[in-house]
């Protein structure tokens, strides 16, 4: 094959750079993989390795600072054909810490190249994520205060199932960048390069020095075993493949006629674990089986299973603007929390508005018209409270009838769930 | 008529669907997960793919990859999200990148109250990218918009090019509605433009009388390049300012230019009111029921409901305000977009109405704001 080299712009790293060694040694891969340039994505990082997409005749992704592994993640799962090669620095792995982690447990098709030189070349030679402690760099003193990390322990922890750590120097580093594309999964090569124009400087970096060190650590190369699994996107379309067709939305066809003729509004006041919303669904569906329009707003704390919840439910033969609650018809007060929340709702009540007060719930002083209810002792479960609430309203012919709970219930609810529910609406007492 | 019960949320999710989007990732935040959860329902199982992104950076982040590949791509967000989303709202501008954002707005600043709502981002949203270029939001006030609009909102991704935001708020999204889903306004679904096959592609060119350059997937073909950096046409970094100056300003103007094309609006218009309420989003529901109990009254209004919120349509609000002696703006903050009314009716006496509680804003304040000023 062709060198997909850009012959319009070649590289343009300082002499001696490790990078542009690395960018001809791509170049072998991609000719040795017996690839056309449009088959490869090159996503680039920022700083010196997010030049590499610029000097190849390929596809070419170059974005923000660290963030290469999302474009990345976002042209695999849309083209799984494609071969997506990541060119990345120490820094763009600092910044991107989060991405390269999600990418190893992730496992997505791609290879991520981390040119890894120890610093920030481009702005100055500022350390990295990956700077020795007693390396002379551009940030003063600050390096000296925390510890590199090294990229192929993270990646093998995270759960990368091909990580390879080597030198830019390497002379097989053709064959072992190929293995990292061909192999099915998410593969990372930390490649111990030189910084000519910043870090060497002032530090002494030869490839000697970087075999030195690399052969200080245990050594890490290709297939991680026990990360081995299903590629993620492979995985995911075979599980999206046994997903079912989300069904449409339910048309409710009007056909009952409600209790009153005006506009209704309603105020479930309870609890988290009485299930306000569901009863609240349900007075907003039994409108709708009346041909009214309906609004339903709740509110309840981030911690679902504390504290009040609050539905506030309008159902109206004209479409309804103003979402909130102007002048209840009903409130419901089925725990002190809800009733708490929205104590100074009480005081401009006048006898319009009828307050279902449960046992055990204080309301305060107010001029409405009071309905209480002991549902304990009618044996009901507190979960069931709401419902057996909003039965009572239709057995009272409030805002809903009777008729029209039950086509919500059908609507809403399926075998023993119906059943019981509407074993409840008849056996509750408005008493 | 049979009507059904919808969150707007959902909607949101059903309109992208029917708009063709394909590519959904998005990270948990309320009041935007129902978006997300909604995506997760419908996408697979028509071959779509939807991620969880390991925050928002990465979710926006999938998103500009796939857009790249050709798919129809959205993700969803409120407050904190949004200001994470911040680098890649400027890299979709700059670099002409498809997307729909929707921002479901809670009470800011921060962290601030996650099932409060509010319409607190409407300046960051316009303003919360580096180089300031212009962006496109339109606001729904109700379930039917959410639905309706998205759609727009991809036709507009699509054909300009750019970020698309729906700019939602916890009382639009999260409150479950009435609707008639055989009565749903749905425009014919417009895609991006492709290159013409045989020539060359440059990835940022334009020919003349075109705003915006056709498109050609990363996968295609030829190679096709992207970046985030200053280009010149042909999608590689340059110096050329003038070369520059063309792009960015066409960036500018393929919006700006554009406005009345896509300037959605309701206006609710009373002969001979005095009185013009201009506002948007969840408020907009409040103003109706103030122009209701008004209409029986002495002092007649009429309202203006702003759906497309950026760029400004300056026209339709200069025209609408034109015979009115004042302007009253009511929004769910306490003063952002009141500013561009006063910038574009700077000899009308404008009053203005914000609330920054968590509450809806009631019809009540709206009429005391008319009759007090």
């Amino acid at each position: 094959m062709a060198s997909l080299l850009n012959d319009q712009r070649p590289p343009v790293f300082c002499p001696g750079c490790s990078h542009e060694r690395i960018t001809h040694i791509l170049d072998k891969v991609f000719q040795n993989m017996g690839l056309n340039g449009n088959q490869i994505v090159i996503v680039s990082d920022i700083g010196c390795s997010g030049l590499f997409d610029t000097f190849f005749h390929t596809h070419a992704l170059h974005g923000l600072h660290g963030r290469a592994l999302t474009y990345a993640a976002g042209l695999k799962m849309a083209r799984p054909d494609l071969n997506v090669v990541v060119t990345m620095g120490d820094g763009g792995q600092g910044i991107g810490g989060a991405h390269l982690l999600a990418a190893c447990r992730r496992n997505l098709d791609l290879t991520l190249l981390i040119l890894n030189n120890f610093n920030f070349g481009m702005t100055g030679g500022q350390f990295s994520a990956t700077t020795p402690q007693e390396a002379q760099i551009g940030s003063g003193f600050l390096n000296q205060l925390e510890r590199p990390l090294d990229i192929c322990q993270i990646a093998r922890m995270a759960g990368a199932p091909y990580a390879t750590r080597c030198s830019a120097f390497r002379k097989d580093l053709v064959k072992e960048i190929q293995r990292a594309i061909e192999f099915e999964g998410f593969s990372v090569i930390d490649i111990w390069g030189v910084c000519p124009g910043r870090f060497t400087k002032k530090n002494r970096l030869t490839p000697q020095l970087i075999d030195a060190a690399l052969a200080k650590l245990s050594p890490q190369e290709g297939i991680v075993s026990e990360n081995v699994r299903k590629e993620y996107g492979r995985h995911y379309r075979e599980l999206a493949a046994g997903q079912k067709i989300a069904p449409t939305p339910l048309k409710i066809e009007a056909k009952f006629n409600p209790p009153q003729p005006n506009r209704q509004e309603v105020m479930l006041l309870g609890s988290a674990g009485q299930r306000i919303i569901t009863a609240g669904e349900i007075v907003c569906l039994a409108g709708l089986s009346a041909g009214l329009h309906a609004t339903q707003k709740n509110e309840y704390n981030i911690t679902v299973l504390r504290g009040p919840s609050i539905s506030e439910l309008i159902l109206s033969p004209e479409k309804i603007d103003f979402t909130g609650i102007k002048q209840p018809s009903v409130i419901v007060a089925l725990a002190q929390e809800g009733v708490d929340r929205r104590r100074e709702l009480f005081v401009n009540l006048d006898d319009d508005t009828i307050v279902l007060q449960i046992n055990g719930v204080n309301i305060p002083p107010t001029k409405a018209f009071i309905h209480r209810v002991n549902l304990q002792t009618q044996g009901i479960r507190k979960s069931d409270w709401a419902l057996a609430s909003v039965a009572i309203l239709a057995k009272l012919k409030r805002v809903i009838s009777l008729e029209m709970l039950q086509s919500a219930l059908e609507i809403k609810f399926k075998e023993k769930t119906l059943v019981d529910s509407l074993i409840l609406v008849s056996e509750v007492k408005i008493n | 008529m049979s009507l059904s019960l919808l969150e707007g949320n959902e909607a949101i999710a059903r309109g992208a669907v029917a708009a063709g989007c394909r590519f959904f990732a998005g990270y948990p935040i309320t009041p935007a997960t129902t978006i997300y959860n909604s995506m997760l329902n419908l996408l697979p199982p028509l071959g779509g793919i939807v991620l969880q992104g390991e925050d928002e950076i990465a979710s926006i982040g999938f998103c500009l990859g796939a857009s790249m590949a050709g798919f129809k791509v959205m993700t969803a967000t409120s407050g904190p999200g949004i200001s994470l989303f911040s680098e890649h709202i400027s890299f979709a501008i700059g670099s002409e990148i498809p997307i729909v954002i929707v921002d479901v707005q809670r009470l800011g600043p921060s962290t601030g109250s996650a099932t409060r709502g509010a319409d607190g981002d409407i300046n960051f949203i316009r303003w919360g990218n580096s180089g300031g270029l212009p962006v496109i939001a339109l606001a729904p006030v109700d379930v039917k918009d959410c639905f309706t609009l998205t759609m727009h909102a991809f036709n507009l991704a699509e054909k300009l090019r750019c970020p698309v935001f729906i700019a939602s708020n916890k009382e639009i999204g999260m409150i479950r509605e009435s609707i008639d889903l055989d009565a749903l306004e749905k425009p014919e679904i417009i895609d991006r433009s492709p290159a013409p096959a045989g020539k060359p592609h440059l990835p940022f060119q334009v020919t003349e009388g075109q705003s915006v350059p056709d498109f050609l997937p990363i996968g295609a073909n030829v190679p096709v390049r992207q970046t985030s950096s200053t280009h010149s046409q042909n999608g590689y970094i340059t110096t050329d300012h003038e070369e520059i100056a063309i792009i960015l300003d066409r960036l500018k103007t393929k919006l700006e230019s554009a406005i009345d094309q896509f300037s959605f609006y309701d206006l609710i218009k009373t002969e001979k009111a005095e009185t013009l309420i201009i506002t948007y989003g969840v408020t907009a529901r409040a103003a109706k029921a103030a122009y209701k109990e008004l209409k029986e009254q002495t002092h007649p209004v009429s309202v203006l409901i702003l759906k497309t919120l950026w760029p400004v349509p300056e026209t339709i609000i200069r025209q609408t305000a034109q015979s009115c002696k004042q302007v009253v703006v009511v929004e769910m903050n306490l003063g952002q977009y009141v500013k561009e009314i006063q910038r574009i009716l700077p000899n009308m006496h404008i009053d203005f109405l914000g609330q920054m509680n968590g509450q809806l804003i009631t019809p009540r304040q709206i009429m005391e704001k008319i009759a007090n000023g």
